[in-house]
This record gives structure tokens, sequence and C-alpha cells, in this order.
């Protein structure tokens, strides 16, 4: 298992140069340019030599392929660039915002994941009864509003009803856990509705298909208790697609959080994206892609080693 | 309160039988209707008794089980009757008190080893517990006793198996399990629902071996539910037969096999070969369908496919009484009964002229080889080291036009890749394919055009073989469009029209889907496909095992018809001894991928020079108690190895009674004993001249 991990671990370093080398000449085919918005974005009146040089001084002004080069020489060393924008290291401006981005991620897959799994297990239990038909009423809610409009319904409710508005200035969990939860909740719930309900619609399904196979009907022969047989036979077999689903949805939120940020007035990894693809901020788009990309290579191999653990049918390695 | 004393001393005399199922009605709702599953069926399991119910699929006997378990679906209801477990009415029962008897009172073990275990739990876990369940046993007592289950049930390595899963288990291996958690807490019966079906017949008579001795040491009294009269014959006290919804026809074993009162017994009986009866004769079929259960006929329901019908028939009619426990639901039983009725079904007498068996041969197969690479287990992530499965492994053999040769063996013995390798679906490793004289073996694909239309296939499974989205005109017509054989709609109609006559279907039927159709009928279907493009070789790939035995023998005249008629030459793969001994000509055994035997069919059923065929022939069950019950028991031991790891030298010497040391270290050389009588043996010999084996 061990070297199978290492193994994987190894392969992404081919699949984000694959990403890499992709969204760098991507970016390049895109008309724009930094230092056009940067220096006459808002109207400014520069000359052509004021933009030359700026160009000069941010290397832009260099082939292509050089440019290429330089950009992967530094990412062998582990180094994403620096911002041409704000001028400071790739790293470090997504560094400050991940920190927020990966705690409303966590925050959204445990509510989804403590809602989910007895939501789906009721309705696959009592399928076609009323707690059936409300669960899956409550589930299209999830899949069919968009995580924005909820966060703002969040908002507006808990003006009206307490009065009250959650805190705009991030304060780190290891600060100040309750400010740092009463800011960050919101916005976990708001977009925990829809993981919640893409999974428990995930485990009603396959928790029905689970309960009609053939092995249940063994435990229920053997007089198992049916509280046992739903917890230790079906269960465990039903959440296997459901990992998959879970393991992708918490990929997205990394990144794909962008309006639910702005609702939620949030400095994280989704704001960040707008904020540098106005800009032409390559060199953080480049460096944010390649992360994102990342954490879609490293939760899949969770997701896999999950499967693992769940599985006894799937051993990798030896 | 006083009614449960009552029951109590009831149950506690020995006359009471273990079970009683009284008039017992089970009915599904369906979105088409009712379906009366189960209507008014009673019979008496007493202790220690081995009971049979035996019937076609949808005839109610799995769902009688069921309720007796009360584990029908929801959409199943028990509309009147009662199941008597000692007295005791197990459907008044509540939930939680019916949750105690299963398992521990009665126990129930079901078809498909397979997916009959919980994938993701140990074979341990899963056979402990009901023992901590039922009998409160603590975690230690647990293990002792699943130790002490799983040597009952003869497995070996209890031990490390326990902390197996099911996917490391044979299929075999698998059913052994199932039965040692059905003895778990000792039941007092123990209900089978075909527990041999999805096995090979060499495991088939390890498994029925092996219950039939448990129930006899431990008193335990056994329901075995199956659609397989030879089983019954072998392991059965008394027999009830079902149709329809009905028990037809209750006696004991010898009632039933010797003396069916029964015209649908009687029919069941002689639509299957036999290997103790001399073949050349048509099979006698019961044609038709049964009935459909959401509108089943008024009267006797096996009325509209009797030969015997009268005008009486069509009134209602309950069993009547033979002899002692033998009952019959018939209305010329007494006629039957004495003999003044002999029950005859269509078919029968001599196969229609036979077909002229030409002496150049059609298809020429030498030292062919399919070898599949699959990773090797224990390899790495990147590692390409890989294992070689010996799929087929230097098999030849020949067909004459207008012959049938069967090809017959175990599951995993090869003999479906051989039917896809001259089939060209798979390219073979090494060896050559020669039809009409001509080396296909490497064809290219504009070459296999023209072959492909002389070679066709019937396939096992007519329900995924068939694409559900064409109508049965459509799948007929296709190779017909594709070929550009009858380029003209209209014409093209015409002989799809034809051809569904020729199967014994009706033109009509063109308009259909294949959902609409019953598993004979599609397997027609699929019959009519392959004879489309007029083909000269038919690869017939289990072509009946999915059918219903009634069924299977109106398929199997149907290809000895066909095969008259239009000369065709059939390569006839399966596994049922019997089906291949009454339709082949020449019968070729495989295993692991070798041919053991090859021979004329009456030459090797009467005289098998090969240990295993012998023991293929040992293990198949004949239906009729009294050979049965002369039959030493002999069940082959062992499992069939893995083909990654084929033994060394003769491939069976790990489960042959007789192997020596040479058998170990050579690989015994195909050998022509007797005319045209091949076998790869080192002791065929002595075989031969009766000096070992002997009497088998």
């Amino acid at each position: 298992m061990l070297t199978y991990t290492l193994k994987r671990l190894l392969l992404t370093i081919p699949t984000l140069i694959g990403v890499a080398v992709l969204v760098f000449f991507m970016l390049r085919i895109v008309p724009g340019d930094i230092v056009e918005v940067k220096l006459r974005g808002d109207g400014g009146n520069v000359t052509q030599e004021v933009v030359d040089a700026e160009r000069k001084r941010l290397g832009l002004d260099r082939p292509l392929l050089v440019q290429f080069g330089d950009y992967m020489w530094g990412l062998a060393r582990g180094d994403l660039g620096i911002s041409m924008w704000t001028e400071r290291p790739v790293i470090e401006e997504i560094l400050i915002r991940l920190e927020l981005s990966l705690e409303v991620a966590i925050l959204a897959t445990i509510f989804a994941t403590l809602i989910s799994i007895p939501l789906g297990t009721a309705a696959a239990l009592f399928r076609n009864t009323w707690i059936d038909y409300v669960v899956r009423i409550v589930t299209i809610g999830g899949l069919s509003i968009p995580s924005f409009w909820f966060g703002m319904i969040i908002i507006v409710s808990l003006l009206t009803l307490f009065n009250w508005l959650p805190p705009i200035t991030f304060t780190p969990i290891y600060v100040d856990p309750v400010a740092n939860l009463s800011q960050l909740i919101w916005p976990a719930l708001a977009v925990g509705y829809r993981y919640c309900a893409v999974t428990a619609r995930m485990i009603r399904s396959s928790l029905l298909e689970v309960l009609a196979e053939d092995y249940i009907r063994t435990a229920r022969a053997k007089g198992v208790y049916e509280k046992l047989v739903v917890s230790r036979h079906a269960l465990r077999n039903a959440l296997l697609p459901a990992i998959t689903v879970m393991g992708l949805e918490f990929a997205f939120l990394i990144g794909g959080l962008v309006v639910t940020e702005q609702v939620f007035n949030l400095n994280g990894i989704g704001q960040l994206f707008v904020q540098s693809v106005s800009r032409n901020d390559f060199m953080l788009i480049q460096g944010m892609v390649i992360m994102i990309a990342g954490f879609y290579v490293i939760i899949n191999l969770v997701v896999d080693l999950l499967y693992a653990v769940f599985d006894p049918r799937i051993r990798y390695g030896n | 309160m006083e009614a449960q004393i009552q029951t109590k001393s009831r149950a506690a005399q020995s006359s009471v039988p273990l079970l009683a199922v009284e008039d017992l009605h089970v009915q599904f709702e369906t979105s088409r209707g009712t379906v009366r599953a189960v209507q008014g069926i009673s019979y008496t399991v007493n202790r220690g008794e081995v009971v049979a119910i035996v019937g076609e699929s949808g005839c109610g006997k799995s769902v009688s089980a069921l309720t007796m378990m009360r584990l029908l679906a929801k959409t199943g209801r028990v509309t009147q009757g009662r199941i008597l477990l000692e007295g005791r009415n197990l459907l008044e029962l509540t939930d939680d008190e019916m949750r105690a008897v299963r398992g521990h009172e009665i126990s129930m073990i079901f078809q498909e080893p397979m997916t009959s275990l919980n994938p993701v739990l140990t074979i341990g876990m899963q056979i402990m517990e009901p023992l901590l369940i039922h009998l409160k046993m603590t975690e230690e007592q647990a293990l002792v006793r699943a130790l002490e289950l799983m040597q009952q049930v003869g497995i070996t390595d209890g031990e490390r198996r326990l902390s197996q899963y099911p996917h490391q288990l044979s299929g075999g291996m698998r059913q052994r399990v199932m039965i040692a958690i059905g003895l778990a807490c000792k039941p007092k019966l123990i209900i089978a629902d075909e527990p041999t079906t999805a096995l090979d017949v060499t495991i088939q008579a390890q498994i029925l071996e092996l219950m039939k001795n448990l129930s006899r040491e431990l008193g335990i009294a056994l329901v075995i539910i199956t659609h397989n009269l030879g089983i019954v014959a072998r392991y059965a006290d008394r027999v009830n037969v079902m149709y329809a919804a009905n028990i037809i026809e209750k006696g004991t074993a010898d009632d039933i096999f010797l003396k069916p009162a029964h015209p649908y017994t009687n029919g069941l009986m002689r639509s299957v070969p036999r290997l103790d009866e001399p073949r050349g004769t048509k099979l006698q079929t019961i044609e038709g369908l049964p009935p459909d259960l959401r509108m089943p006929p008024a009267g006797c329901r096996f009325a509209p496919r009797c030969p015997h019908r009268i005008e009486k028939c069509s009134q209602p009619i309950s069993l009547i009484g033979i002899g002692a426990g033998h009952e019959a639901r018939c209305h010329r039983v007494d006629e039957i009964a004495s003999g003044k009725l002999k029950v005859e079904f269509p078919g029968g007498g001599a196969v229609n002229s036979q077909a002229q068996i030409g002496s150049a041969p059609i298809l020429e197969v030498s030292g062919l080889k399919k070898y599949f690479g699959v990773k090797a287990a224990g390899a790495g992530f990147f590692s390409s080291e890989m294992a070689t499965v010996r799929a087929v492994d230097d098999v030849s053999f020949s067909i004459a036009q207008g012959e049938t040769l069967g090809l017959v063996g175990e599951s995993g013995c090869g003999k479906t890749t051989v039917g896809r390798v001259v089939l060209r679906l798979d390219e073979a490793t090494d060896g050559s394919i020669k039809f009409n004289g001509t080396d296909v073996t490497h064809h290219s694909g504009r070459e296999m055009r023209g072959l492909r239309r002389k070679i066709q296939v019937i396939f096992q499974d007519p329900y995924s073989s068939l694409n559900p989205r064409m109508t049965v005109g459509e799948i007929i017509a296709e190779p017909l469009k594709v070929y550009g054989i009858v380029p003209e709609k209209k014409a093209r109609n015409d002989r799809v029209g034809e051809l569904l006559s020729q199967v014994g279907l009706f033109p009509y039927m063109a308009e259909r889907y294949p959902h609409e159709l019953s598993g004979g009928q599609r397997q027609r279907v699929g019959i009519a496909r392959a004879l489309a493009l007029e083909p000269s070789l038919i690869v017939c790939d289990e072509p009946v095992s999915a059918l219903d035995v009634s069924i299977q023998g109106q398929v199997i005249n149907l290809l000895e018809d066909l095969q008259a008629r239009l000369g065709l030459t059939y390569l006839f793969i399966a596994h049922d001894l019997a089906v291949v001994r009454h339709i082949s000509d020449r019968v070729a055994v495989m295993y692991l991928g070798k041919i053991m035997e090859l021979a004329d069919r009456d030459e090797i059923y009467k005289r098998p020079l090969h240990p295993y065929t012998k023991a293929l022939l040992d293990a198949a069950p004949i239906p009729d108690p009294r050979v049965e019950k002369a039959r030493a028991p002999r069940a082959l031991r062992g499992e069939i190895p893995s083909p990654l790891t084929p033994p060394s030298g003769c491939v069976f010497h790990t489960r042959c009674p007789i192997a020596l040391d040479v058998c170990k270290q050579s690989v015994p050389p195909v050998r022509e004993l007797k005319t045209s009588h091949l076998v790869a043996c080192h002791r065929a010999e002595e075989i031969m001249e009766g000096k070992v084996l002997q009497g088998a």
C-alpha cells in the first residue's frame, strides 16, 4: 500500500507538468496584456516607452520559449514565480487565501457527510414513503438552488431574524475559533447544501441497489437484526460510490467558490482567481491552476485509498 | 395463552410434522396486474427428511420458500394459508420473533454462491454472526464453533479461510461456507434453493453429498428446491412437483420417478436427455409455454399443453390420491395410474433421416493455443510482469460436414475460448484453423467477411445476446442487409418470416421486441439469426443451458431437425453431459485447456478411457432413483486448479484417483488407443483392460 501510494504520488508529476505546459500556452493565446491593464486600465495616459519599460522589467519582452523555459525551471525548484501585479511570490498569495478556502471546504464536507449519510439512508430504507419524498424534495432543492443565492438568503435571514451579520475579517481558527467559525460556518452551509444533496442522492440510490443484493437476503436469512443488516452489511458497500462523489466535490470547493465568496465577501481562492484573471496576471493564474490540479490528483488518490479501506477486493500493490 | 399451551403440547407429539405448509396463497402486485405466484400449496416435512420441490422457473417454488422465511419482496403478500413450524404459525409471528427463527430454527442456502456472501466482510465474521446473535456466544466461543463448522463442510485450512474475504474463494468453496452458515446454529430445517445450479458437475456432486450426509448425521430436515430432476432422484425422500403456482403431483421419489401420474411430470422426465438411455430417438417435448399467472386457465392449468386433455379438463381440479401419500392433480389420474392411458408427448421416434456425414472435414483445428496475458499476481504498479493463462493449450480436432462435435467440460476448461477462436472473435496464439481446406487462422478483416457468412454462432444467454432496442425482424434481417444478400426490403421481410417459421415461431413475431418473448422463443430468434446467412458451420455455445427443462427439449429437437434438413455442421459446446451425448456424433472432453479424450459418442460414454471422463459421468445425476441408489458415491475430490498455475505433467493429476509419479512429471500425449478414440492419459491401457477404475 505504501509503495502504491508513493508511486501514485510520483505519477502526479507528469500530470502537473502537462497542466503547466497547457495552461502556460493557452494563457498566451488569449489576448490581453497585464502591463496594458496595469498602466492604462483606469484610463491612465502613459507613453509607449513607459509600457515597454515595464514590459522589460517584468521580462515579458523576451521570446515566449525563453519565458516558458524560465517558468518550468522555476517549477522544478518548487518556485511558482512572482505575481506580476502585486509582485509578491505567487505561493504566498495563494497560501494566505488557501487557509480560508480549505477551511470552508472542510467545514462543508463535515456538514455534508454528517447530514447526507443519515438522509440518504433514511430515504432508501423508507423508499416511496413521505420520508423519502421529503428527502428527495430537499435534495432536488440542493441541486437546483445556486449556492450563492442560498448564501444571500442566509445573510438576509441572519440580518432580519437576529439583526446580526457574520464578521467580515478573517480570523484564523487557532487565534479565535468562535470568531473564525461564526464567519465561515455560513458559506460552508451555503455550499454544503449542494454537496450534501449530491451525496445524499448518491447514497440513496446505491443503498437501494445494495439492499437488493443477494448477500443482504443472506444476512436477513441468518436472522441478523435489521439495524445490523443496514449498518454492517449494506452501508459499507453503498458508501463506495458516495466516496467518489464526495472527493470530486471537495476538490471543486477549493477553487470553485467564485461567486459564493463574493457574496460572503471572503478573500479566498475563488476571489483571487477572479482578480488575477481580470488583471491578466498570468503567473498567478498558472500557479493557481497547477495548485488546483494538484488538489484534484491528490484527492483522487485519497479516494482510491479509501476504496481499499472499504472494499477488501481492492488491494493495491502486493 | 391457552391456545399457546395447546400448540406446544401438539408440537410435542412426534406425529406433528416439523413443517406443515397449509393451503398457502401468495400474490404479487405488479403494474400489469396481480400475479398469483403460489395458489394453495400444501405439504409437510418431517424431522430429518429430505423433501424436494421441483418445477420450472416461474412455477412458484422459490416464492414459497421465501414465504417460509418471510423474506418476500415488499410487493408480495400472503393472502391465505398457514406455515406451521412445530405447530407454530410463522405467518403470525412478529417481525422480531420471526427474525429469531431465521438462521436459528430454519436456515436457507441460496443459488448464487458468488453473490450470496457479503464482499466486504470476512468469512469468519459471516459464519460467526448467527452464533453471536442467536446463541449469544462470545467471540471466542463463536470462533471455535466456526472452525468446527469449516471442518464439517470439508474446508481443511479453516483458520486461514476465516480471515479471508469471499472473493478469495472459489464458487464451490463459497457454497460450502453458505452451508456452514446454515448449519451454524444447528437448525431443525434447511431450505436450499437451487443450491448447486451455479456449480460444475463434479463440485455439484460434492456439495449434494455433503448436504445429504450432514442432514443424516445431524437430523436436520432439508427442503431442496430445484429444476434438476436428476439430483432429486438421488437425494430426496419425497418430491413435490410444481407447475403454474400449484403442486401438481406429490409422492415418494420412487412414486414420482417410476410411476409418474401427472402428464406434466411424465413430460418433464421425457424431455430431458438421459445418460442411461439409448440415444437416436428424438426427445419428447411439452409444446407451448406455462400459463400467465395473472390469468391462469380456469380448469387444469396444464390442460393447454397436455396431449391428453379432454373436455373435463376445463373444470377445476384438486389433488387426487392414488396410493399412500401419492397424489396428482389430474382428471385422468385413475386412467394413467391403472395403465389404461399411456402418456405420450409429441416428438419421440427416430431422429429425422440422419444427416449425411461427409468424409471431408469442414473444420480442422490443429495445435490450437490461446494464451491470455494477465498482470501477474503480486506484480507491482509499474511492473510489466505478466502471467499467462493458457485458456486453450494445444487442442486439435476436426469436424466432418454434417457432423456434430460435442465439446464438454467444466467452467474454465477453455471450451468457450475454443469456440471464440474458431469464430475468429479471438486471435489464436498458435496453431491453425482450416475451414473447408483453407487456412483461415490469420485471415484479415476483408477475407473474414466471406468466411463469417459460413460460420455462425448461437450464444448461451438469449436474454443478453439480443439487442433490446431492435425488433426480432430487424435482428434477423440485419445480417441479410449487411451482406447485401437480400437487398430489397420486401423480399427481406419475406425471408425473415420464412426463417421465423423455420425455427417454429410465427412470422408476425417479427414486429416484437425481445423482452416480449420467453427465453425459449428468444433462443429460437438467436437460431434464426444464425441461419439467416445459410451457414455451413454453427458454433453453439451452451445454447440450452439457460432454458427450462421442457423448453430445452424443444430447442434440442429444433437443432437436430435443422441439421437434418439443412445439412448443418455443429460445434456444440456445453457442460451438460446428457445434452451433449444426445446431440453429438463425437464428443471431446476438455480439462484446463486440453482435450482429455475424444471419441464417438457411444464409445466415450460406454467405455471412457480417461479418469476425468469417468469422473464426470459418475458425477452427473440421473433422474432415476433405482439407478442413483445403486451408484456408489464417487465424487471427484478437490477443485479445478487455476489456469494461471496449471499442475505440471498431466493437468488432471491433482484430482485423479489413479495418478502415479509419472503423471506429475510428463504431459501425457494424445494417443489413438482404438480407432478414432483419442485419449491423453498415461494409464489409459490399464483402464481399457479393466485393471484400474473397474466398474465405473
